[in-house]
């Protein structure tokens, strides 16, 4: 029988990231996908027949630029269309616009706030200031405080000098943002509701957690620390929707001589003499491999993918209190035409970014309590986008695709399970919220696919809906993520390990997660390492 | 106008500034401690709330007094005497049995909810004593470090590496998360989960599913380090404890003037000479320490105009949003809680019927609402104590959450209504207590800064959260007593560790005066 060098669980984008690398470095390697088609939450689907959805993740900016040159993506399809703008509308008719241009960024500001408009460097500063900090370590395995090795030791000393380096204001500084909320962070530069509304969205996006949470500031962080072509915060569409990531890293995998098998869902990891031999298929097959890599998260690794016998209860037991908490919910509509916004000229280059509804942190607190209490946010955040404007080839000509990433929405209800009739209705508070800004906006509706955590969980596989696998909370950072002794990607069984987005550096199309992996695999393999380490381009 | 010269001014008389003064007058200093009331203690005091019936107006237990400051000034040969220790916290139930928590040992719950509160109990206790060793020194430099910086790191390195492996982790782990998750990971029973996340959350501005609540209860429960098995109730209320640190800081050579409000701290050269009362008398000193809080400190005493203008925006940022309220209750005879023997009453009541409860009082309080079902930690000092209240008389003193500082309405307004609803909060859990009324007091937070002077009646001084805490207490430039002005200090709550009646505070930074003027 067959005997791989390395099986891959899951073909999204960390887990073909990962492969790829193994088979760069001249493994055998196999990839499973439990679904018919690959990408996990990277895809793009014509669930509505002319029309492309990027129905899970929706813009591009965290993914690494080291993997995308080094596994040469754009040769294997993969083009990314920054874009700029962005709109926040407020209740009285008004709205704050977000320009590219920095003078045209000031004036705006300042119609609302010339103090704000004044703060908004400082803001950038300061927050840019962390970025770097950050980006340094994306791309590096995180080191075990609680270990004595050598390379443990010098990463820890690595990290304490680039901490260092800022001096004592600017390391007290990046403690306070580390643990601040977005909203007293923002509290401290601006005064004008819609800027705080605005800038705050990605304080939040992902995690449930309210904007007068702490830590909320670093997830702001987690948003801003990406790039498009060494723009740093630049975010892009991928032409051909998110799809287009997944099938260029597939590509790129295959030309390593890589193999993936769709429609195979695993049902167990075998252990063999304490150590990961290989997999069981649902449909009964097994198939046997040196290494297993799970691109899933740790619930269902560790608690369906394993026979409880054959793990260490700590990391049961970490596992089951390992914090995922989905809270966001997904729209994609596909529109008869492009809907104009009643505080916006038709067709104004606003539009062509992330717009949103809410105006108010106030707002953004109540609609995270209604989270906490297991109702869908009455009021909810939206982040909404149209990327068929500058991306032709995800509908018809005139027509267009919109993606409506929602928040909050729990994975269960207070009142019992979710229904067809709850999710309508989760739905349509969402379409009123956007139709109380945009006259036409309903009119044009030609198809709705609305996903609440439920969905997500059930399609994508990733548990609770929560798009980062996990909580970006400081429990579950750096070396305590997924948990603390198991942050270097190795599992708790020989040749076994992980590499989704529940491993450092966290969620979003980053790939860093699959590559860090493939580097410390090969690593125990005594294999040369072919994946890039560190920081390359700032 | 008269003008007098000593070595170190003290601004006002709370227990951290009388420490402080007391261990500076040790080393033979002339300490002039300037009150601007006519008593010391701050907010450790005891007045009269009704004819005959006396309180603990501000703090009303002793849960975390450090046991070294209480030694060397020994505080007990001054007046400092339990009147009932070792209190048991008793989670309140309207109409079942209630749960009580002594010590290490919980009734009222499952034998699992028992042995995980023991290992809780016992684990948070080695926390503690890494935080101990973290309360009572002033934190290290991180960058500009010299000798004593390495060696404090060292130690506070080493003392983290000795909890071992497991212990570190979770400590790493549970040191910025949530005590509603932490709670809900160890324990069953609702009601002991609420008690627990209670001590994260008194005094606070957040609910228990805010992150950082575990550092609160850690902060909350040093005394379980101390060898307390649970708060103390002190004779004579904590006015007593004020003025103990008030006798041992005059029985070290201090001398302390009441009735002396500081109007400002005088400058000369960007360097602090003295202070000026507001009867115009203006007081010479080498070093000024302030009590105030911060804000009250940079933004009256000194004036934002003096200082560089980022560093008065941070004293602006510094989060100090009171969330507490106050009830005295002169009380016709001793109240009957549902479910409570007669012997409890005198323990440490909490009226927080589950986690959630505590979240949805708080959600009011983001939107400058009161709780309208409030939640409370209550002591009836007078069963340990009668020299409180007239013969067969109680008096009930509860801290009440959640009261916010700014409330929309405006407390003129919003008073009366939310006593009402604090009565009938404590009618579902001791019926016919109303009729028993004799006399009501209600202290909102901005009652509590008219009276001890702290900025936005925090009892903290300001919030207790990470971002504001350690070697970021209260703000990066100031955060080890020393502060942009040379020769003004800071030494109580809004400093490193933070609030409660520990007193460290105010030794260290003592110690930092005696370091910096030696080396100056």
């Amino acid at each position: 029988m067959k005997k791989y060098d390395a099986i891959v669980i899951g073909a999204g984008h960390n887990g073909l990231c990962n492969a790829a690398y193994l088979a760069k470095a001249g493994l055998d390697v196999l990839v499973l996908e439990r679904n018919p088609y690959i990408g996990g939450a990277t895809v793009s689907r014509e669930l509505h027949e002319g029309w492309l959805y990027s129905n899970c993740s929706y813009v591009c900016s965290l993914l690494r630029p080291e993997i995308t040159r080094d596994l040469e993506l754009p040769r294997h399809g993969l083009q990314v269309i920054p874009f700029e703008g962005g709109v926040t509308f407020t209740r009285d008719g008004d709205y704050f616009g977000n320009f590219g241009d920095s003078e045209r960024q000031y004036r705006e500001m300042a119609r609302h706030s010339v103090r704000d408009a004044n703060a908004y460097k400082r803001f950038s500063a300061d927050v840019m200031r962390q970025t770097r900090l950050i980006r340094k370590y994306l791309m590096t395995t995180p080191p075990d405080p609680t270990s004595m090795k050598p390379r443990d030791i010098n990463g820890l000393l690595e990290l304490a000098a680039s901490f260092t380096d800022m001096g004592e204001q600017g390391l007290l500084d990046t403690l306070r943002f580390w643990t601040m909320s977005i909203g007293d962070f923002l509290d401290e530069y601006f005064e004008t509701d819609v800027i705080k509304a605005h800038l705050s969205g990605s304080g939040i996006i992902g995690t449930a957690l309210g904007v007068y949470s702490p830590g909320t500031a670093y997830v702001l962080l987690h948003h801003y620390m990406g790039d498009v072509d060494g723009s740093i915060g630049a975010w892009g569409f991928a032409r051909g929707g998110m799809g287009a990531v997944a099938d260029a890293l597939a590509s790129s995998f295959k030309s390593f001589g890589g193999e993936i098998r769709c429609d195979a869902e695993v049902h167990r990891i075998i252990v063999r003499d304490g150590r990961a031999a290989g997999v069981a298929l649902a449909d009964g097959t097994e198939l046997l491999a040196d290494t297993v890599v799970s691109n899933l998260d740790p619930k269902r690794t560790f608690l369906e993918c394993f026979d409880e016998s054959d793990l260490p209860a700590s990391v049961v037991h970490r596992a089951k209190n390992f914090k995922i908490r989905g809270s966001s919910g997904k729209l994609n509509i596909a529109l008869d035409g492009l809907p104009t916004f009643s505080a916006l000229p038709p067709g104004s280059p606003l539009m062509q970014s992330d717009m949103h509804c809410i105006d108010s942190l106030e707002r953004l607190e109540r609609a995270y309590d209604d989270w906490k209490a297991g109702r869908w946010s009455a009021d909810p955040y939206i982040d909404m986008l149209i990327p068929t404007q500058v991306d032709p080839t995800m509908a018809a000509p005139g027509k267009h695709m919109m993606t409506v990433f929602v928040q909050y929405c729990p994975p269960t209800l207070a009142d019992g399970p979710w229904t067809p009739e709850k999710r309508d209705a989760f739905g349509q508070v969402v379409i009123d919220q956007i139709a109380e800004h945009s006259p036409d906006f309903k009119d044009l509706i030609l198809d709705v696919e609305i996903r609440t955590p439920n969905e997500i969980d059930n399609e994508v596989g990733l548990t609770e809906g929560n798009i980062f696998q996990g909580e970006l909370t400081f429990d579950q950072l750096l070396f305590n993520r997924p948990f603390p002794g198991f942050a270097q990607y190795r599992g708790p069984v020989a040749g076994m390990y992980m590499c989704g987005s529940a491993t450092h550096p966290g969620g979003g199309v980053m790939a860093a997660p699959g590559a860090n992996a493939a580097r410390e695999i090969l690593k125990d393999l005594k294999r040369p390492s072919v994946v890039p380490e560190g920081f390359l381009d700032d | 106008m008269t003008e007098s010269r000593v070595d170190v001014v003290v601004i006002g008389a709370g227990h951290n500034a009388l420490a402080c003064a007391a261990y500076l007058a040790k080393t033979g200093r002339r300490v002039q401690v300037l009150e601007a009331r006519s008593r010391p203690g701050g907010a450790a005091a005891t007045r009269a709330f009704a004819d005959g019936f006396r309180v603990s107006s501000g703090a009303h237990l002793l849960t975390q007094l450090n046991p070294g400051v209480a030694r060397e000034l020994a505080l007990d040969n001054h007046g400092l005497v339990p009147a009932a220790a070792d209190l048991s916290t008793i989670a309140l139930a309207p109409d079942d049995q209630p749960v009580v928590i002594s010590g290490a040992s919980v009734r009222g719950v499952s034998a699992a909810d028992q042995a995980a509160y023991r290992r809780f109990h016992d684990q948070n206790k080695r926390f503690a004593k890494v935080l101990d060793g973290f309360f009572n020194r002033p934190l290290p430099s991180l960058v500009q470090r010299n000798w004593r910086d390495n060696l404090s790191l060292l130690q506070l390195g080493w003392s983290l590496k000795r909890l071992g492996k497991d212990d570190m982790q979770d400590l790493l782990r549970v040191g910025l998360i949530n005590i509603y998750d932490v709670a809900n990971e160890h324990f069953d029973s609702a009601l002991l989960k609420a008690a627990v996340s209670m001590d994260g959350v008194l005094g606070a501005h957040m609910g228990p599913r805010s992150p950082n609540t575990v550092y609160g209860y850690l902060y909350r429960h040093m005394g379980d380090y101390y060898g307390m098995q649970g708060p103390t109730v002190v004779r004579g209320g904590m006015g007593a404890v004020g003025q103990a640190f008030a006798h041992a800081a005059e029985a070290a050579g201090a001398v302390l003037r009441c009735d002396a409000p500081v109007a400002e701290v005088l400058l000369e050269n960007c360097r602090a000479v003295g202070v000026r009362l507001a009867s115009g008398e203006v007081i010479r000193a080498g070093v000024v320490v302030s009590g105030a809080d911060p804000k009250t400190t940079f933004n009256k005493l000194v004036g934002y105009r003096h200082l560089d203008a980022g560093f008065a925006r941070r004293i602006e940022n510094f989060r100090a949003r009171g969330v507490s309220a106050k009830l005295h209750l002169a009380l016709d005879g001793l109240p009957v809680f549902t479910g409570l023997r007669e012997d409890q009453a005198g323990q440490r009541l909490l009226i927080a019927p589950s986690m959630d409860a505590i979240e949805l009082a708080f959600n009011h309080a983001k939107y400058g609402e009161f709780s309208p079902q409030p939640v409370m930690e209550i002591s009836i000092p007078t069963l340990h104590d009668d020299s409180l209240a007239p013969e067969g008389k109680h008096v009930l003193s509860a801290i009440v959450q959640f009261a916010p500082y700014q409330l929309r309405q405006g407390w003129a307004a919003g008073k009366e209504a939310f006593l009402e609803q604090v009565m009938a909060q404590l009618e579902r859990y001791a019926p016919g207590i109303g009729e028993q009324v004799l006399a009501a007091e209600l202290l909102t937070p901005e009652d509590l800064e008219a009276e001890f002077g702290m900025h936005g009646g925090h009892w903290h001084h300001g919030e207790i959260a990470l971002d504001q805490a350690l070697m970021m207490r209260p703000v990066p430039g100031a955060q080890q007593y020393a502060t942009p002005v040379p020769g003004l200090y800071l030494c109580s709550a809004g400093s490193h560790p933070g609030g409660g009646v520990m007193g460290v505070a105010g030794r260290n930074a003592a110690r930092v005066v005696m370091r910096e003027e030696k080396s100056a």
